[in-house]
């Protein structure tokens, strides 16, 4: 029984070794969406300042469609811009925008007008009611929703050129199939 | 070339710790004296080699010699000299040369000093080095090699985060790493003692001076750690509960366990398997401390190196050097014989239970740190442990064990009675009510945890004086009490201070915990905001440019009552290279807390800004209090005990323990 004892703490050591090499395998950048694979809540956002059409869930219906988070005031969102043009000019699929957590109304078009808008729709979301639908940590964030208004897949951070081309655009092309 | 003679030091280094771990150890077992006499020459040439590598790396960073992929990763040509050097281990591989240097240092520290140490154990302590110098040699060389070339050579660097550049965490990681790696000692002795199948008095002699010092060089690691956060985070918070904070607490918990229970090893000829596997335990989770920052396999801020090929390494080097001396554990342990006997309530049992606390503290700090993974590992989702957990569960821990630390230096050995050391602590029974009824007085709506926090924090404080007076008989015979004082042992020096230490730190976070004061807000220069008495005025914010950044500097008059108290100008960098921004907080310090100013980005179109200010109640006294921890410690490793010869074998160790 004492001799037990002894033991108790290499078979405590052993079991969070097994932790660890299990926990070895798992991608720490992996923030997954609870909300994956499941309907968006309905949302209408009003158009930013400029613009005549808002965004809304209604307009997702019918086409697999890539929705991206950004605001003015983030600044990784910037680095993304250029290849979302890219996406945008090639027509590769439809790009919605919410433009997330403004203060001011000006800011979000004002950015647009500087660097140019890659958007088919905008909304406006200053309250955060469709970052909440979607479930968003944080800018930048994009969505891939499937023709009946599913969330698919959620991508945290930045969209480049190599993960656009890993993942997003395969998955995009996969979903169109469905 | 000079990359190449590094790269080519490190793999002699190799060579020498592989005939260090193999040939002395064959020697003690065989009692070959010409084998055990090899360790000695084997240590010295391990750290001329590792030094020399060391040595080549830092010319290549602060010659800016970007054809060394290290340097290009992690500086810059324009860097400040004290970042180009603090580059060199701001890295996952140039910090794990450091590890091995710091390794190989205390390996030929023993060479060095431990000329009194028997020979068997001698040579078995610096094998059990160079086995762990081994492992980490060939994690160097095979996945994590600073001396990698790059071609086609940069015109500049990718610049260190520059989070990290900055004085505080130029210095915090080398304090880290000597603690952790000073554990190394501790947990060589340990596994040299199993194998001799002997723990006495002598041993804990030898053992404790090494632990003191890696507990010291942890003691300011955290310090540094948490005094960085405080000032370049900008949240006026000073620990995060992070992993990576974690990951250096959990071995400080171990670390201070050891210390006391090898007191009763070294005095009592008791509780010996216990010291053995504290001594495993503060060096295994100085192990995982550097598994958790390196592998990736939980997420922090701190992680500024993920790798999971590098983890499986680390993992199999844990499951060897942890594995392996648990395995030796459960074997060699039982077999330790203890003849010193004690009931509950004695110097024995304060100690044990000082043990008991610390070891459960470093247990749920481990399973707070562990659980997001072991939830992930289960398919449970990711979680992350916070603040609420860990003060939920840690703090309430750890009150008793203050309230029970007043007690302890009054005990006697083997058995006490309760109600005579209580009677001798009446002075700080007294002087803790006092001060518990004047800040009820004052503010009895005052916030639970900070009241109850100062109140511990004096009854600790007057305790341990009180103790010291009665030792000196500054009451029953104060003519000769200053003579007395002077005669104290080091070493009882040394506990007085470190217990007031630790009383001053607790006294600085229940204030900072309790008592914040904190606005945030958007200000047009002029305006002014009141916080905790003091008006902060913002008289605007102007441009500059640093070395390697630009800054907007905004200024703050602080005043009391209409009289001046200080100008403070925070900064906000940008650093171009990593397009990142960091802030430097401005904080002035006052005896009671420290004015602590944030500027933010610019707001609306009248030049303003948001800014944030705080006010921290007593926050300096915690890296003071941390600051009189080390003091004491130093004083005690002093002591002559450990200097001059410790009296060898079984019948020495009990005589010393009755003289105690």
């Amino acid at each position: 029984m004492k001799r037990l004892m002894y033991l108790a703490p290499l078979a405590v050591f052993l079991v969070i070794a097994g932790y660890f090499a299990v926990g070895l395998k798992l991608n720490p950048r992996d923030l997954p969406s609870v909300l994956i694979d499941q309907k968006v809540e309905s949302f209408a956002l009003k158009p930013i300042k400029g613009y005549d059409r808002g965004f809304s869930s209604e307009d997702l219906k019918g086409q697999v469609s890539l929705v991206n988070f950004w605001g003015s005031w983030c600044v990784a969102c910037l680095a993304e811009h250029p290849m979302l043009m890219k996406i945008a000019e090639q027509k590769l699929v439809p790009l919605y925008g919410i433009d997330w957590r403004e203060k001011d109304p000006d800011a979000g078009p004002q950015w647009l007008k500087r660097r140019g808008d890659p958007y088919t729709l905008i909304g406006d979301d200053p309250e955060s009611k469709a970052a909440i639908a979607f479930g968003v940590y944080g800018a930048p964030e994009s969505f891939i929703v499937d023709q009946r208004g599913t969330i698919r897949y959620k991508h945290t951070g930045v969209i480049d050129e190599g993960n656009w081309a890993s993942t997003l655009w395969p998955l995009i092309q996969e979903l169109r199939k469905q | 070339m000079i990359a190449e003679t590094g790269h080519f030091a490190l793999v002699l280094a190799l060579m020498v710790a592989l005939v260090q771990a193999t040939v002395p150890m064959i020697g003690a077992h065989r009692g070959n004296a010409l084998m055990m006499a090899m360790d000695k020459p084997s240590s010295y040439s391990q750290v001329l080699l590792v030094a020399f590598a060391f040595g080549c790396l830092t010319y290549s960073h602060v010659t800016s010699d970007f054809s060394v992929l290290n340097v290009v990763q992690n500086s810059h040509s324009k860097m400040p000299m004290l970042y180009k050097v603090s580059a060199v281990w701001g890295n996952h591989e140039g910090s794990l040369l450091l590890w091995v240097l710091i390794l190989s240092l205390f390996g030929s520290a023993v060479a060095l000093f431990g000329g009194n140490l028997p020979p068997t154990l001698r040579a078995r302590v610096l094998g059990v080095q160079a086995m762990i110098a081994v492992g980490f040699y060939l994690f160097m060389l095979l996945t994590s090699n600073p001396f990698l070339r790059q071609f086609p050579i940069p015109l500049d660097g990718k610049e260190m985060n520059p989070l990290l550049q900055d004085p505080g965490l130029a210095f915090h990681p080398p304090f880290l790493y000597l603690g952790y790696v000073g554990f190394s000692m501790a947990f060589s002795f340990a596994i040299a003692a199993l194998i001799e199948g002997r723990v006495d008095a002598a041993w804990a002699r030898w053992v404790r001076p090494w632990t003191l010092a890696a507990w010291t060089f942890l003691t300011i690691g955290v310090a540094l750690g948490s005094w960085w956060a405080y000032y370049e985070l900008g949240w006026g918070g000073w620990w995060f509960w992070d992993p990576v904070e974690n990951a250096s607490f959990m071995p400080w918990l171990a670390g201070t366990a050891l210390l006391h229970s090898a007191i009763v090893v070294e005095k009592r000829d008791t509780m010996k398997a216990w010291t053995i596997f504290l001594a495993i335990l503060a060096f295994s989770l100085s192990l995982l401390g550097t598994f958790l920052v390196r592998s990736g396999v939980l997420t922090s801020v701190h992680a500024f190196a993920t790798d999971p090929e590098r983890g499986v390494f680390i993992l199999m080097l844990l499951l060897i050097v942890i594995g392996g001396s648990l395995v030796l554990f459960a074997i060699r342990a039982p077999a330790l014989k203890s003849t010193g006997v004690f009931k509950p309530i004695s110097r024995e049992g304060g100690l044990l239970l000082n043990n008991l606390v610390m070891s459960t503290g470093a247990a749920v700090v481990l399973l707070g740190t562990l659980y997001p993974l072991f939830l992930d590992a289960v398919g449970g989702g990711k979680v992350s442990v916070g603040p609420p957990f860990f003060n939920s569960v840690f703090i309430p821990l750890m009150l008793p064990m203050l309230f029970a630390m007043g007690f302890g230096p009054v005990l006697a050995w083997k058995r006490t009675d309760m109600v005579e050391a209580a009677k001798r602590l009446k002075l700080a029974f007294i002087a803790t009510g006092l001060v518990l009824a004047a800040m009820l007085a004052i503010a009895f709506d005052g916030p639970f945890m900070g009241i109850v926090g100062i109140t511990i924090a004096t009854w600790v404080f007057m305790a341990t004086a009180v103790e010291l007076a009665e030792r000196i008989k500054l009451f029953s015979a104060p003519r000769q009490a200053l003579s007395r004082l002077l005669r104290q042992q080091r070493a009882s020096w040394g506990m007085t201070l470190a217990h007031m230490g630790l009383a001053i730190a607790i006294a600085g976070m229940a204030g900072a915990g309790g008592w914040k004061v904190e606005r945030i807000q958007t200000m047009v220069p002029g305006q002014s905001v009141n916080l905790a008495g003091y008006d902060f005025k913002f008289m605007g914010a102007r441009r500059a440019q640093g070395p390697n950044y630009t800054i907007v500097e905004g200024t703050f008059q602080v005043s009391e009552d209409g009289n001046p108290v200080v100008t403070l100008h925070p900064e906000k960098r940008n650093y171009p290279v990593r397009q990142m921004p960091t802030t430097e907080a401005a904080i002035h310090t006052l005896f009671m807390g420290d004015l602590y100013a944030v500027i933010g980005d610019p707001e609306g179109s009248e030049g303003g800004f948001v800014t944030r200010l705080y006010y921290n109640p007593l926050i300096a006294w915690m890296w003071f209090g941390a600051f009189v921890m080390v003091f004491g410690s130093v004083i005690s490793i002093s002591d002559r005990r450990y200097r001059v010869g410790a009296p060898k074998g079984h019948a020495s160790g009990k005589q010393v323990g009755a003289k105690a």
